[in-house]
């Protein structure tokens, strides 16, 4: 077994958590921490992929994960950001049908 | 399946069925173990890219090679990077009418032993942001690492209590939409030189990288701060609550504390 | 076998427990934490696969400033009074608590 082929079996396993937790979790929080072991696992298969090459690792595919981790943060923070919303217009929504 | 740790149990009423979650988990237990055996079976057939970029990193103005590819190969992808990242600040955007970017909060609840590390943490880490973003030509580094440093810092500003950032003003606004503007001006500028957007002179290649880098360095921190201030200074708007003042980020965090404290109080 | 294949599968086997238990332990507070630690052993994975750029990246922005983010929308979603009765359905679908 090699280094790539674990690091492979990890992004997958990584990807897979990530899914059942979207699925099945209750609190809008946890659904967004599940999709972000989701793109970590896909990261790591990325960077496992990249780092097979003979002498220096694959440039392209780090500079596309270093994107990808800045994307997600502000995906992140966009999607923290709507879920305290809902969570404020939840209840005075509530408290307006009283 | 596993053993889960002891901890206050939460209401159940939203959670699928013990069914459908078997169901789930064996239907993402397959899917795994295919993507798993497809990837043992496929072989990974080199890629020419690393060799293209070895051969043309001399010209490309650094040594770093993810530096290379980021802002000289590929910039338009980092181009529109940033682009999403105004996006993103712009729509978080808070609705005071402040007009300065760090004001002194009165009355403050001064946090004294993280405000004395900070008088010699924040130094240091300006110092290492600067320092990672010079050498991001050379040696791991860049612009992204270099504001998300700075950016911690900010944070660790407003955490002790002292500071408070506000980004509606004219300076806050001109940092967030530096780095985009000095991007699109130097993409555009090259092309009148060499007749494409976006492809630098080899002669002047190194400090115009450096020069969107540090654009793009000051914007990114100032960015992910902002992210992080419209989220922590969130107030409740519901009209017949009671009055709550903007919570400041002061956060207290009691280990054992789950959602359901009923009341505003801290469970003990 | 051989001493990096070890200390790799170490590794991986620290980051898909830590991903367990971070989406099954009943405190949000806990599970936040626990993906911050998950963060810091990505990043220990990424130096182990020659991507130091990304070690930094990954330590600064995934496991630092998105755990702050976290943080800060879990005081919120926790400061305010629950409002809400127990039978009331909830929009949002969050662990609100019935009022006693």
């Amino acid at each position: 077994m090699t280094q790539e082929l674990l690091y492979n079996i990890a992004s997958i396993g990584l990807f897979g958590i990530g899914l059942y937790g979207l699925i099945v979790a209750p609190h809008i929080v946890r659904k967004i921490l599940a999709i972000n072991i989701m793109s970590m696992g896909v990261f790591m298969l990325l960077v496992a992929s990249a780092s097979n090459v003979n002498g220096t690792p694959d440039p392209v595919l780090h500079a596309m994960v270093l994107t990808g981790i800045v994307v997600a943060i502000a995906g992140t923070a966009m999607a923290l950001f709507l879920a305290g919303k809902i969570h404020t217009l939840g209840q005075a929504s509530d408290k307006d049908d009283h | 399946m596993f053993q889960t740790p002891e901890f206050q149990d939460n209401n159940h009423a939203d959670e699928l069925p013990v069914v459908s979650k078997i169901l789930c988990a064996i239907a993402v237990g397959i899917l795994s173990l295919g993507l798993i055996v497809v990837l043992m079976v496929t072989d990974n057939p080199p890629s020419s890219l690393p060799a293209l970029v070895q051969g043309q990193l001399t010209q490309s103005g650094v040594q770093n090679p993810v530096t290379a590819v980021l802002l000289n190969f590929r910039s338009y992808d980092t181009l529109l990077e940033i682009a999403v990242l105004l996006i993103v600040a712009v729509a978080m955007l808070p609705n005071s009418q402040d007009s300065r970017l760090v004001s002194v909060v009165t009355n403050a609840q001064v946090n004294p032993v993280l405000e004395a590390v900070l008088r010699w943490l924040i130094p240091m880490i300006i110092v290492m942001a600067g320092y990672l973003l010079w050498t991001g030509a050379s040696l791991p580094g860049g612009a992204f690492q270099s504001g998300a440093l700075l950016a911690s810092a900010g944070v660790l500003v407003q955490l002790s209590g002292r500071l408070q950032f506000c980004f509606t003003s004219t300076i806050a606004k001109l940092l967030l939409t530096i780095g985009l503007i000095t991007f699109m001006i130097v993409g555009v500028g090259v092309a009148t030189t060499t007749g494409v957007i976006l492809q630098y002179p080899t002669q002047l290649a190194a400090p115009l990288i450096l020069l969107i880098e540090s654009a793009a360095t000051l914007s990114i921190a100032a960015i992910l701060l902002l992210l992080y201030n419209s989220l922590a200074t969130q107030t409740v708007d519901i009209s017949s609550a009671s009055a709550k003042q903007p919570s400041t980020s002061n956060k207290s965090p009691a280990p054992n504390e789950t959602l359901q404290s009923t009341t505003g109080e801290p469970a003990s | 076998m051989d001493f990096d294949l070890f200390i790799d599968s170490c590794l991986v086997i620290g980051i898909l427990t830590l991903a367990c238990l971070c989406l099954a332990t009943k405190n949000l507070f806990t599970a936040i934490i626990l993906f911050v630690s998950l963060g810091l052993l990505v990043t220990i994975a990424w130096v182990r696969l020659n991507a130091p750029d990304l070690a930094i990246a990954e330590a600064a922005i995934g496991a630092g400033l998105t755990g702050a983010l976290l943080l800060a929308t879990w005081r919120q979603l926790r400061v305010e009074p629950a409002n809400n009765d127990a039978d009331t359905p909830n929009k949002s679908g969050d662990e609100n608590v019935p009022n006693p």
